[in-house]
Formats: C-alpha cells, sequence, structure tokens
C-alpha cells in the first residue's frame, strides 16, 4: 500500500518562525531555582524549548521538576510534567523529600503529571506512523490547566520503546516547533551520550538553550556541576557552577543567589571567656553571627569551641557540636582536663556531638545531614570543628558552596555558629583555605608565639562586625580550670609570652616594691617634719599665751589703782560734808 | 485465512486465538490519510481473519483526547486488542498484512 506523507490534516504543523527580528531583551521564564536565575540572567527562553542534558543521576529530572513546581508555587505559571521514565507515583514519592507535594499540586489542577509507557515488547509496528498521539496527549493536557511550562523527561526514550528511528527524528523536530509554536516554556531532557550532548543527538533540534549537568567524582567525592552551553539571544554565565541538592532542592552558586534577608540579633551572648567578652565590646559575640576560630596546629581551637558550649549549655541553651577529627569521648576526655565537663551537658540533653568523617559523604549529603540534625534538634549553637577536614583535593568550590548554603541556614534561623580552621603552619593566618572569611562576622586568630625556647599562644581579633573590639594581642593560658587571658607585653624586645612574660612580671613587681618602700620612707619623712612644726606652733601658741595672762594682769592692777583712787577722794569728800556732791554726785565727780 | 492449529509449535494463546472473540480498538488522529489507510486496511484484514468473531471500534483522538493518556497511546495510528489476552499493541497505518496478523496472534512469527 502506498504511503501518503504523514502530514495530519485537522491539526496542521505550523511554520516554525525563528523568528530572527532583533529583539531588546529576550522575554525569560524564571526557574526559582536558587543560582540558576542569576547564570542565565532571569532563566529559560520564555515560551522555546530547553535541552538539558547530562549523565545518569546528575539531578536532570530534578531541576526539570523543580522549574515546574517552583512555577507553580512562585510564578503561578501551571505545568504539564510528561513523564517517560519513571512512574507518577515515584517520581512523587521522589520528589517529596524535597518538599514538593505533587498530589496536592494535581489536586489543584496546578500541575498534570503523564507517565508515559511504552513497551517494546508490546509494539508490532505495521506501516507508518506517527506521534501525533503524543502531540493530541499534550495539548490536552495544557489545555486542561492552561499550562505555561512543559517538561518531557526524558523524550529519547521513544528511541527504545518505538522502530522506526527515521519517523522519530522527524516526528520530535515537528514535536518541539509544536512547543515553540504553543508557547510554553519547555524543558527536555535528554541522556548523555558519545561524543555528543544528548544519544540522539536532540541538541540538533533544541538549540535555543542547551544546560548541561555533570556529576563527577574526584578523591572518591563526588561533586555536581552545571553549566549554560548555549542560550541563544542572550548572554549567560559560561562557567561551570557547582551545585547542590538539598532538603530545598537545587541550588547553584554563585554567591549572590544567597537571599542574605535574614534579621540581625543585637542580642549578645557570652564567648565563655570573661576577659574575651570584655575584648569584644564587653558582651561577647552577636546571636546569630557567625564566629571563626582559626589558628595553626595545638593553638586551642577546639577548647575555644568547647568554652563556648560550656556556656551555651550554661545558659540553658542547646548545642549541636559536629566534629570531624575526634570522637565524642575523646572531646569529652580531652576538654575535662581545661575544667571543662561536657559530660553533664550530655546527659541534660543540651549537647550533642556528632563525630564523622568528612569522607563519608558527598558535600550535599553532609549538608542534608546537617540541616536535618539542625531541624530535629534545633539548636541555638552550632559548632563545626573543623571545616578545613571538608576540603579533599580540588573540591574547594563545591566546599564554600557548602558551607555558604549552611551559614546562611543558620543565620536565617538565628543560630550562632562557631567554626574552627586549621592554618597549615608557614600559611599565612588571615587566610582559610576554603576562603570562607568574607562571611564570618567575628573571626578569632589563635596563633604559636615561639620565643624564648618555647612556644606560647596568641589570641587576637582580626575582625568582628557591628562593634567595638580590642585590637590588642592577649596571650591565652589553658589552665585547669579554663582559659585565661593575659596581656601580653610589648616592649623593646617585641611581644613578651611565657616565662618571659613571667620574668617582666616579677621584674615589674620588684620595682614597684622598691617605689613602694621609697613612697613610705618619703612619707615618713615629711610626717617628722610636720611633727615638729606642730610642736613650734604650740611652743609659740603656749608663750603667746602667758604674754597675754601677764598683759591681763596688769591691765588689772591699773583698773584696782584708778578705782581705790576714785573711792579714796568720794570717802574724803563726804568726810568734809559737801551737800551739792552728796546731792548730785555726778557733778561733784567733775 | 486461519491459524493452523495443527502446527507442532503453535502457542498456546495462538491455538485459544484461533477461536476466542477479538475486541479491537483503533484509535485514529482525524481523517489523516494514514488514518484512511489503516481504518481500510484492517477493516480488510479482520473480514479476511476474523469474520464474525470480532468487534473493531475505530476511535478518533481529535474528538476525545483525553482517552489517550488512559491508554498510553504515543503513536498513531494505534491498534489495541483488548481481548484475547494479553494485550497487544501494533502501531502504523496496518498496510504490512503479515505483521498485523503476527501482531495479533493470529499468524506465528516467521
Amino acid at each position: 500500500m502506498t504511503q501518503a506523507k504523514p502530514k495530519p490534516k485537522t491539526k496542521p504543523v505550523p511554520k516554525s518562525k525563528p523568528a530572527p527580528k532583533a529583539r531588546p531583551q529576550l522575554p525569560k521564564a524564571p526557574t526559582g531555582i536558587q543560582g540558576l536565575d542569576e547564570i542565565t540572567g532571569g532563566g529559560l527562553p520564555k515560551g522555546r524549548p530547553t535541552l538539558v542534558c547530562g549523565g545518569a543521576g546528575c539531578g536532570k529530572t530534578l531541576l526539570a521538576m523543580e522549574f515546574l513546581v517552583r512555577g507553580v508555587t512562585e510564578f503561578d505559571e501551571p505545568g504539564v510534567f510528561m513523564a517517560f521514565e519513571e512512574t507518577a507515583k515515584d517520581l512523587t514519592q521522589n520528589v517529596a523529600s524535597l518538599g514538593f507535594d505533587l498530589k496536592d499540586l494535581i489536586a489543584h489542577k496546578k500541575i498534570v503529571l503523564d507517565y508515559v509507557y511504552i513497551e517494546r515488547s508490546e509494539i508490532e509496528e505495521s506501516g507508518e506512523y506517527d506521534l501525533e498521539g503524543l502531540f493530541i496527549r499534550l495539548g490536552s493536557a495544557i489545555d486542561s490547566i492552561g499550562a505555561k511550562r512543559v517538561v518531557l523527561d526524558t523524550v529519547e526514550s521513544l528511541f527504545s520503546g518505538l522502530p522506526n528511528p527515521a519517523i522519530l527524528r522527524a516526528e520530535l523536530r515537528r514535536l518541539f516547533r509544536w512547543l515553540k509554536d504553543k508557547g510554553v516554556t519547555a524543558i527536555i531532557t535528554g541522556e548523555r551520550g558519545d561524543g555528543m550532548l544528548t544519544r540522539q543527538g536532540l541538541e540538533e533540534y533544541v538549540s535555543d538553550c542547551v544546560i548541561v549537568l555533570d556529576h563527577r567524582v574526584s578523591e572518591q567525592t563526588s561533586s555536581r556541576r552545571l553549566r549554560v552551553v548555549k542560550y541563544r539571544g542572550s548572554t549567560h554565565g559560561t562557567n561551570e557552577y557547582p551545585f547542590l541538592i538539598d532538603a530545598d532542592g537545587i541550588s547553584v552558586l554563585p554567591v549572590t543567589s544567597l537571599g542574605l534577608q535574614h534579621i540581625a540579633s543585637s542580642e549578645r551572648i557570652s564567648t565563655g571567656i570573661p576577659r574575651l567578652d570584655a575584648m569584644l565590646g564587653g558582651k561577647g559575640y552577636y546571636r546569630g553571627s557567625s564566629v571563626l576560630v582559626s589558628g595553626t596546629a595545638g593553638t586551642g581551637k577546639s577548647s575555644f569551641a568547647a568554652l563556648f558550649a560550656d556556656a551555651a549549655c550554661r545558659r540553658g541553651e542547646r548545642v549541636l557540636y559536629f566534629s570531624f577529627e575526634e570522637s565524642p569521648s575523646q572531646i569529652i576526655r580531652n576538654m575535662r582536663s581545661i575544667g571543662i565537663d561536657l559530660q553533664t551537658w550530655v546527659k541534660k540533653g543540651l549537647l550533642q556531638i556528632h563525630a564523622n568523617r568528612p569522607s563519608i559523604a558527598g558535600l550535599e549529603t553532609h549538608l542534608a545531614m546537617k540541616h536535618k540534625m539542625i531541624n530535629e534538634f534545633k539548636p541555638q549553637v552550632v559548632i563545626l570543628d573543623p571545616l578545613n577536614s571538608f576540603v579533599i583535593g580540588d573540591n574547594e568550590v563545591g566546599v564554600k558552596a557548602m558551607l555558604m548554603r549552611l551559614l546562611d541556614f543558620l543565620k536565617t534561623n538565628q543560630i550562632t555558629g562557631l567554626f574552627t580552621n586549621l592554618t597549615p603552619g608557614g600559611g599565612m593566618l588571615e587566610q582559610t583555605e576554603v576562603a570562607i572569611s568574607s562571611l564570618i562576622d567575628t573571626w578569632l586568630v589563635l596563633r604559636s608565639i615561639d620565643s624564648g625556647g618555647e612556644r606560647n599562644r596568641g589570641l587576637s581579633i582580626l575582625k568582628s562586625r557591628g562593634m567595638a573590639h580590642s585590637n590588642q594581642v592577649r596571650e591565652f593560658l589553658l589552665t585547669d580550670h579554663g582559659v585565661e587571658l593575659r596581656d601580653v607585653y610589648v616592649g623593646a624586645s617585641g611581644v613578651l609570652t611565657g616565662s618571659a612574660r613571667l620574668t617582666q612580671e616579677a621584674q615589674d613587681r620588684a620595682a614597684q616594691m622598691l617605689r613602694k618602700q621609697e613612697i613610705e620612707r618619703q612619707q615618713l619623712e615629711l610626717q617628722s617634719k610636720h611633727q615638729a612644726l606642730e610642736a613650734q606652733i604650740t611652743a609659740l601658741r603656749a608663750e603667746f599665751e602667758v604674754q597675754k595672762t601677764a598683759s591681763l594682769r596688769i591691765t588689772g592692777q591699773e583698773q584696782a589703782q584708778g578705782a581705790q583712787l576714785a573711792q579714796g577722794r568720794l570717802d574724803m569728800g563726804l568726810s568734809r560734808n559737801e551737800d551739792a556732791a552728796a546731792k548730785n554726785p555726778k557733778r561733784g565727780m567733775k | 485465512m486461519k491459524t493452523n492449529p495443527a502446527q507442532p509449535k503453535a502457542k498456546p494463546a495462538s491455538s485459544k486465538a484461533a477461536s476466542s472473540r477479538y475486541i479491537l480498538k483503533l484509535y485514529v488522529a482525524g481523517k489523516s490519510p494514514k488514518s484512511i489507510n489503516a481504518i481500510a486496511n484492517l477493516k480488510k484484514i479482520c473480514e479476511e481473519n476474523l469474520q464474525g468473531r470480532y468487534e473493531l471500534e475505530v476511535i478518533d483522538l481529535y474528538q476525545q483526547p483525553q482517552l489517550a493518556q488512559g491508554e498510553q497511546i504515543i503513536a498513531l495510528p494505534t491498534l489495541i486488542r483488548k481481548l484475547p489476552p494479553p494485550l497487544r499493541r501494533i502501531i502504523g497505518d496496518m498496510s504490512d498484512t503479515e505483521r498485523v496478523l503476527v501482531g495479533l496472534d493470529i499468524r506465528e512469527k516467521a
């Protein structure tokens, strides 16, 4: 039987419109996926298909699903997910772990999930066929909810399910044109092929935007990367960007993708070391800030962490301690030697210590585990000791991405994070291996001060955002009752610590003693002078009194004599019978 | 034409199929050449091989697009053998009579 060219009449295939007219800004459909919109400058090309390809297990389906779900939840664009590999039930279950409630979205007619079942062994081919059934099916699904987004995952499965690849190729080409004409933003996923981006060379048909995902293992640790290979009519980031799959879905780094919307608390909490609190404006760290303690080996970083944990537990707060180098019992034993009893807090349920090697899992698994533990335990303080053990081989960028996500998570939850970082000997002290220093609010640097045949520990505050802080180097001593901070001596011979400082202190004490004695002697001398003067004053006063008494006596005698004289004259007058004088004694006296 | 039950390598399904009733559904897309060809070809094959013991329903998916999902239709035209079990699918315009017969288990694969 002769065959007419397979072209259905009633559903005419629209002419492809490459639309090469210059447009100032290509309309874009934001994906809502953290970081991806930044790389693509706003999202995927709106109303056009995008190819997402990569090897098995690289996250294609997840990316497509997140694009669809976020389209509904964030941009109110319903979507159709056509799955060729996983059943609807499996898909729903798989993405439930990312917090996507597909059942609910389907029930609310926001998403249509259509599983296409093709079993090669059940299909016999007789003559020419086309994929009009797929078109009708997809068209009906799109129309039923007014979908703006479509995902075909993985359309290449058709090649293994249906005979005659030549027909399939032609039909797929038609399909992508049809999608474009429908004006839906589509993601088509494809498995990576030999020497090609996809096994069936889909990149030939879907040429507007191509994103390649990659999942590679280096140094026994896996990391995921994303790259925008092609984006017609738009600029885009061309690098490989690491991305993580965690409880919130996919997040692609660049840094700018982080929200930075967290509320900054002005509450202050003690560091566990009173003198350090004093150095930090008298009050300690901010709640919800991130604190980094870095230093060379053996400078007491873990002790700082333990002191902080202890102080938090004393306030009745919960502390989650992630250790990557020591076991919980080792930490508890070691900290007992400086007078910190962590065991009590563990028993009271205020402190949880989780110890595992960073190499037990990939970075995103670590992140997911930490998220989970933090969500379950709801601590106020989280400690990571030390950060740099994550760095294995060349995964620094991935580590930074992970830490950034973790820090952001801690900050949005108002959890204070304290991280220790081992600075390799001989390296720059003011540098972290994983280059997260810019994310840190308070950074304490511990250093070994090597002089006079001994090693001593020095502490300084490299930075502390938003508070006045001391710029001085302190020596700190690990004693059996915790950490003590001491002033260091800075003199002509440099910074003095340890026994040199003790010697200096002894010298100072001796000098002070001498000064004190001298002052006492001078005081005594002054006192005796004073007493002598006092004695002189007393003697003079006595003499004065004597003279005063004598002059009074003379005056008295004088008066007595005068009175006697007057009396004598009066007596004489009386005896002479002087009447007038008797009548008026005054006149008589004149 | 009927299957030969005497064939030594005859499968049980085939021998059963020889006597059982066929329920067939042919899904097509409107009046496209492939649809028209498929309907004509299939009717001919059925009349010649299953006369009197088949039911053929032709469904235009343009009229009932919602059926495509439930019936797992991708390619058109698609012929589905509902009965006798197991379910069988044949895609194409049914121009290859031999393959239709094999697909329907009316004839053994050569």
